[in-house]
């Protein structure tokens, strides 16, 4: 009965970090999906400056472990950084806190996924489409803004939430460079209380629920966009 | 004097070794509608596909209503287009419609029709919807304006892609075997929509396997056999008296 107060008791604690674990997610979500994109459409470029950058980059970020790229950005860049104009620029004080450095690795890692799934939905998408929409006089950026990201995006959208899932999961890593989500604070709480689970079982709740909550949310928002797709005649 | 409203000159095209077109030239004044037959690998839908730049051609000149394609020689000595903006413009001269619709599958049937009139030709969205609103009318699909492509028959899917390229106002239509890939009990609303607007006077190229629509609608018909022109003329004579023994065994077998 103990262990049962003793997480109801961690709980209110963690509430208060889970909009740090949101926002984490949302703006590292938000960025991957971005830079995701331009470099799906980079890695399609004939050209081969765009193409094999943006390879190296996925292949890069895809091949190692996200834990080793937050400990390079942040260990890396924080031991750089001090001594070039960034110190004395206004960025500075941001960049004092690791939550930067965190949203920096954790959205990088994330563009890389994103570009991969990305990548293959724009190829998919059929031809004739696209012929279409040159034959009617759209310029290339209008085709590609229009035409072939819009479907791309709405066709891989199922991966693409089970990728922001994941996201939202592992933020948790950003406790490991002092920032205090829901993990991070799951672990103080180890520490002040001195018990080994109960914290980690209520930050397990904590993250439960979160998920349920953004799959439910991401189901209907999936729906909607897709309907084309499964609408009756 | 009827103004000139497409004329194609000496197009060349070849995929890797394999040479399509080997020098095919016609022209079209307003009004008229010629359509292109020939067996398959005649290179009739290469040929269609040149004329507003779906494949660049490898040679020769297209010039829609006085207005050339300005094109350079690139480094194998093959044409490309020397200006997109321009290509484009013509673009917006030349309507398509293809053997698979091609609509986009993301849009309705009403949002496919207003896409080029509102992001191409600049119009409000209010405009095109009134002017697609006809249009649909015409093509008979009004009913499903607000539905998706995957929702719609073959022959629907077609008169709405119809619908889409009329909408642009152009030119020239360039059908490419609008009715191939349609049930057969769908091949004639679509052809009933071609034969109105050929009707209405409008300047049309088309690709066909449908010789009795060749024979009612063209005013001129060209054979292609093998990359070249084996035979043309007025449909009267080029399908009821053929010169060449391959045209005439061609009609025998469609």
């Amino acid at each position: 009965m103990d262990t049962i107060s003793n997480v109801i008791g961690f709980l209110p604690a963690l509430i208060k970090a889970t909009p740090l674990t949101l926002l984490l997610t949302a703006v590292a979500g938000i960025f991957g999906l971005v830079i995701g994109t331009l470099v799906a459409l980079a890695r399609l470029s004939p050209r081969r400056i765009l193409s094999m950058p943006a390879y190296v980059f996925t292949f890069a970020f895809r091949g190692t472990p996200l834990l080793v790229q937050i400990y390079l950005v942040y260990y890396g860049l924080g031991q750089v950084l001090p001594g070039t104009w960034v110190r004395h620029s206004f960025l500075w004080p941001y960049l004092r806190d690791g939550l930067w450095y965190a949203i920096f690795a954790l959205s990088l890692n994330q563009a890389a996924y994103n570009a991969e799934v990305i990548r293959g939905a724009i190829k998919a998408i059929p031809r004739g489409q696209i012929e279409a929409a040159k034959s009617i006089g759209m310029r290339s950026s209008l085709i590609l803004r229009r035409i072939t990201l819009p479907q791309a995006l709405r066709s891989c959208l199922p991966v693409l939430t089970g990728d922001l899932i994941i996201l939202l999961k592992t933020t948790s890593l950003a406790s490991t460079i002092t920032i205090l989500e829901v993990m991070g604070t799951a672990r103080m709480l180890q520490r002040q209380s001195l018990l080994i689970f109960e914290p980690l079982i209520a930050a397990g709740i904590i993250y439960f629920t979160v998920v349920f909550i953004l799959t439910r949310v991401m189901n209907v928002v999936e729906k909607r966009l897709t309907r084309y797709r499964t609408a009756k005649a | 004097m009827v103004a000139t409203a497409l004329s194609v000159k000496n197009i060349h095209k070849s995929f890797g070794s394999v040479e399509v077109l080997k020098g095919v030239s016609f022209e079209a004044k307003s009004g008229d509608v010629i359509s292109l037959i020939g067996s398959s690998g005649s290179g009739k839908s290469t040929l269609l596909r040149c004329i507003n730049y779906l494949e660049t051609p490898d040679e020769g000149k297209i010039t829609v209503s006085g207005e050339v394609i300005r094109t350079v020689k690139g480094k194998d000595g093959k044409l490309v287009a020397a200006d997109k903006r321009q290509l484009e413009h013509i673009r917006t001269r030349l309507g398509m419609v293809f053997q698979s619709f091609n609509l986009w599958s993301h849009k309705t049937i009403l949002e496919n029709i207003i896409e080029g009139p509102m992001h191409v030709l600049g119009m409000t969205r209010k405009d095109a919807v009134g002017e697609a609103e006809v249009l649909m009318e015409k093509v008979g699909i009004t009913p499903k304006r607000d539905h998706y492509p995957n929702q719609l028959s073959g022959g629907q899917q077609q008169r709405a892609a119809i619908a889409r390229a009329l909408a642009m106002k152009p030119d020239v239509m360039l059908f490419d075997e609008p009715t191939s890939a349609l049930d057969p009990e769908l091949v004639n609303e679509v052809l009933l929509v071609i034969k109105k607007l050929a009707e209405e006077g409008r300047t049309m190229v088309m690709v066909t396997h449908e010789m009795s629509l060749a024979r009612d609608i063209s005013s001129e018909v060209i054979f292609l056999h093998k990359g070249l022109v084996e035979e043309r003329g007025a449909p009267s004579q080029v399908m009821r008296d053929p010169k060449s023994a391959r045209l005439r065994q061609f009609l025998q077998m469609a």
